[in-house]
């Protein structure tokens, strides 16, 4: 069935199947990160691999480059099953990946780089004018001039990529993975990356494109493979997709009616708790406009990269924001850093919380106890009998499934915790919540509780910020939805107005601008 | 010379700090600027030299050893008891120099395929070989093999060492494949992983060279001092690291040069010999200079580090 989608889709100017990857699965402890992922690379084609985050991309690309060993799944290069243990053995066989973060030894020269590993060698030693040679004409062929004996890390990421790419092509690849290769560069470095991309194709390569720049992967790629939640929501030519349909797919919309329908209770009228006006910071997020009173929540919705952790931090005081107003309880306030945010009653649960949320090796109640402790000061000590039923009322309050508050809370699954981290806020006793993404990566049944705890919440008075990629999740549970597109507020929808569509729309750019 | 081309503008300073040292001592002086001083500062270092070099290629790969004084001392008992036993002398020094070489292989392995800190490994290996040249003998042995006796009394041999093994050093990491794997571990080890290169291999390899060094150190100071002492070499290693630092290797690995570290050698040399013709002075002052110097170095690589800042 997928096979005769395949052949009706394929755009003229590609050629035979080159790669062939099957019902793909790879389980994490906790995370079924693909679930049976089917992938078809054309040789000739620009294939653009879509998704948010946690959709599964990155581990599909770490399958395919040996870095990961898949769970099931077949793949097959020329219709031959392959199995690359290691990116080494990737590379032998014709894959090469040019990473977002150059992998590349930045203190080395621009030639050592080019032939690291593969040395032409002379009489026993290295032949430098040999290496300098070919590293010189491989990068004329891109386009690119620099002074091969230069370090690598004296040059500009643009060119850093590509050495990158031109160290790919120079061993035989047939395959090439760009993951991210754009988000560091310029318009005009970009536009360079497509000519070289389609000079590429035009020589046969297929390439394996990642982005969240929607706008760049129509204008380069020929079609589109969309993830959502590890599992394959669809492969579509470009021509011919429209943006709102490539949305659709990657925000998920087979969502029945019934639980569209489903929208938060109202809440009680009430003076607006927390106000942003035109709130902004330089190379971060702007125009950030909205109104939350206590009992509510607001939702901000957008792409991967639209900005909407940039305005969770600026609305926390992790950036301070430099143009515009934020209002507190009518007066005007400027949050000058998280302690401050602390003190104003705020509380923050970071995106990711392996990195900015918990704290491994520290016990359950350790990292509940953490933020309250903060907010008192640490002169002020909690007792640790205190601590002990701070800890036990949260755990038995959020159904945390650990067997005691001494274990360490890297021991927990990802669900547990989330609501650790949930726990450590809401024992400071905020008035607002942040809760970046508070529901990714943790499995179905925890979404439900979050939810449903979040319902708690607004019951007893909080105000509630909410930033999640999954569109249902914010239409049941956001009663105003500031929609972000490139780093700014280009929608603020409200009320009835709240609804799947007219949130993809607004990403989309065809719907109403605020 | 491909080897300089790089902008490696720590080593100049080095150099320079060398250069200015002993002209200020030249000056000072009447007798320093002669050549029999020189010769005597290479023969005096060759031991501190010869480890430094290991040392150097442990830290360009991103690691540390320091196990290499503890080998020093474990070397000269070890061959003070195999001669004391009736072994001749060229063969004592040839199973000293294999089983340095084999130790860091070892240490280099639980590195490598443990993934344990490399320093936690090599500093259970300096316990190790401190307590062993220990148990051997509490007492210092006297060393009187004949090859050993000429060894130590001609002024060529311990210098001639010293500068073999650099520029085997220097082959090895600016013209073979492997010392360009040892900067690429070094200087990111995930994109070395990624490119392909053998990193594990490496490791081990680098531990290995560390231990032959070290080892070979071990048999110049056991027939520069003509005896065998357990306790001989003590905190050699961190003066090996001082010397590698003030030579221009970072210490995070990826960057430096082994001339540098010569240099470096040298200019911990200079300063005690200084300090012997000052006379007057307690030797222990060349300590606060070398402290001194080192963080005069450190804060010029952080200079040199922030003039890259665009290295992501």
């Amino acid at each position: 069935m997928a096979e005769d989608a395949l052949n009706r889709d394929r755009p003229a100017d590609s050629g035979p199947e080159l790669l062939r990857m099957r019902g793909i699965r790879k389980e994490f402890p906790g995370v079924l990160a693909l679930d049976g992922v089917d992938f078809t690379l054309r040789a000739g084609e620009i294939h653009a691999l879509m998704g948010e985050n946690g959709a599964g991309k990155s581990t599909l690309i770490k399958v395919l480059t040996g870095v990961h060993a898949p769970d099931s799944g077949t793949i097959e290069l020329d219709g031959r099953p392959i199995r690359p243990r290691s990116a080494h053995d990737a590379v032998a066989l014709g894959i090469s990946t040019v990473y977002q973060e150059v992998n590349l030894v930045p203190y080395l020269s621009v030639a050592e780089n080019f032939v690291l590993g593969r040395e032409p060698r002379r009489l026993g030693r290295i032949d430098w004018r040999e290496a300098n040679r070919r590293a010189a004409e491989a990068l004329a062929r891109l386009e690119v001039r620099v002074d091969p004996a230069s370090s690598l890390g004296s040059h500009s990421l643009a060119v850093q990529q590509m050495v990158a790419i031109a160290r790919a092509l120079d061993q035989n690849a047939r395959i090439l993975v760009l993951d991210e290769p754009t988000s560091s560069l310029d318009a005009r470095e970009v536009e360079r990356l497509f000519e070289v991309m389609r000079r590429l194709r035009a020589e046969g390569l297929g390439i394996l494109f990642v982005s969240h720049f929607l706008d760049q992967v129509f204008a380069v790629s020929d079609r589109f493979t969309v993830l959502r939640n590890g599992r394959l929501v669809g492969e579509l030519p470009a021509r011919g997709t429209t943006r709102l349909q490539l949305v659709s797919l990657m925000l998920g919309r087979e969502v029945d009616e019934e639980t569209l329908a489903k929208r938060p209770e109202p809440a009680a009228p009430a003076p607006p708790m927390v106000e942003a006006r035109a709130l902004g910071r330089r190379g971060s997020v702007e125009g950030l406009g909205f109104s939350v009173a206590p009992g509510e929540t607001v939702g901000l919705a957008g792409l991967l990269g639209s900005g909407r952790t940039e305005s969770a931090r600026l609305l926390f005081g992790a950036d301070r924001a430099d143009r515009g107003e934020l209002r507190l309880d009518g007066r005007r306030v400027r949050v000058r850093s998280p302690r401050h945010a602390l003190r104003l009653r705020f509380g923050f649960c970071p995106e990711d919380r392996k990195s900015s949320g918990i704290v491994p090796n520290l016990s359950v109640r350790e990292n509940i106890v953490l933020a309250l402790q903060a907010r008192r000061g640490w002169l002020r000590r909690l007792s640790l009998r205190r601590q002990r039923e701070i800890a036990d009322r949260f755990i038995r309050a959020l159904g945390i499934a650990t067997p005691d508050a001494e274990k360490p809370v890297g021991t927990l699954s990802g669900g547990n915790q989330q609501k650790v981290i949930l726990a450590r806020w809401l024992a400071s006793e905020p008035r607002f919540l942040i809760l970046d993404e508070p529901t990714r990566g943790i499995d179905v049944g925890s979404k439900a509780e979050i939810e449903r705890l979040m319902a708690d919440l607004r019951k007893e008075g909080l105000a509630i910020l909410f930033v999640s990629s999954e569109l249902e999740e914010v239409v049941r549970n956001c009663h105003r939805v500031c929609v972000l597109r490139d780093r700014r507020q280009v929608g603020l929808l409200e009320g009835d107005r709240v609804d799947a569509g007219a949130i993809l729309r607004t990403i989309a750019g065809g719907g109403e601008d605020a | 010379m491909k080897a300089f081309r790089r902008s490696n503008l720590p080593v100049w300073a080095t150099l320079a700090v060398f250069v200015l040292a002993v002209t200020a001592a030249s000056l000072r002086y009447e007798h320093f600027f002669s050549f029999d001083v020189f010769l005597n500062l290479l023969r005096d270092n060759a031991f501190l030299g010869l480890a430094a070099i290991g040392v150097t290629f442990v830290i360009l790969s991103g690691g540390i050893d320091l196990s290499v004084g503890a080998m020093i001392g474990f070397v000269g008992v070890f061959c003070a008891t195999l001669m004391n036993a009736g072994v001749p002398g060229w063969a004592a020094i040839a199973l000293a120099v294999a089983l340095g070489t084999l130790v860091g292989l070892g240490m280099g392995s639980l590195v490598a395929f443990f993934d344990l800190p490399p320093f936690l490994v090599t500093l259970a290996g300096m316990f190790l070989l401190r307590g062993m040249a220990l148990v051997i003998s509490m007492e210092a042995l006297r060393i009187d093999d004949p090859l050993f006796q000429a060894l130590g009394h001609s002024k060529w041999v311990a210098p001639g060492l010293l500068l073999a093994v650099l520029l085997l050093g220097v082959y090895l990491a600016n013209f073979r494949p492997f010392g360009r794997a040892v900067y690429a571990v070094g200087g990111n080890e995930q994109s070395a992983l990624l490119m392909g290169l053998p990193v594990r291999r490496t490791k081990v390899l680098v531990y290995a060279l560390s231990g032959f060094c070290s080892s070979l150190g071990g048999v110049v100071f056991a027939f520069y001092t003509l005896s065998g002492n357990a306790n001989s070499g003590m905190t050699l290693e961190l003066d090996a690291i001082a010397a590698a630092v003030i030579g221009g290797t970072l210490l995070t690995g990826g960057v430096g040069h082994l001339f540098g570290t010569l240099l470096g050698v040298l200019i911990l040399g200079t300063i005690q010999t200084v300090i012997s013709f000052e006379g007057t002075l307690s030797s222990w002052w060349t300590r606060i200079a070398v402290g001194l110097l080192l963080l005069a170095f450190i804060g010029l690589q952080k200079l040199f580090q922030a003039g890259r800042s665009e290295t992501p």
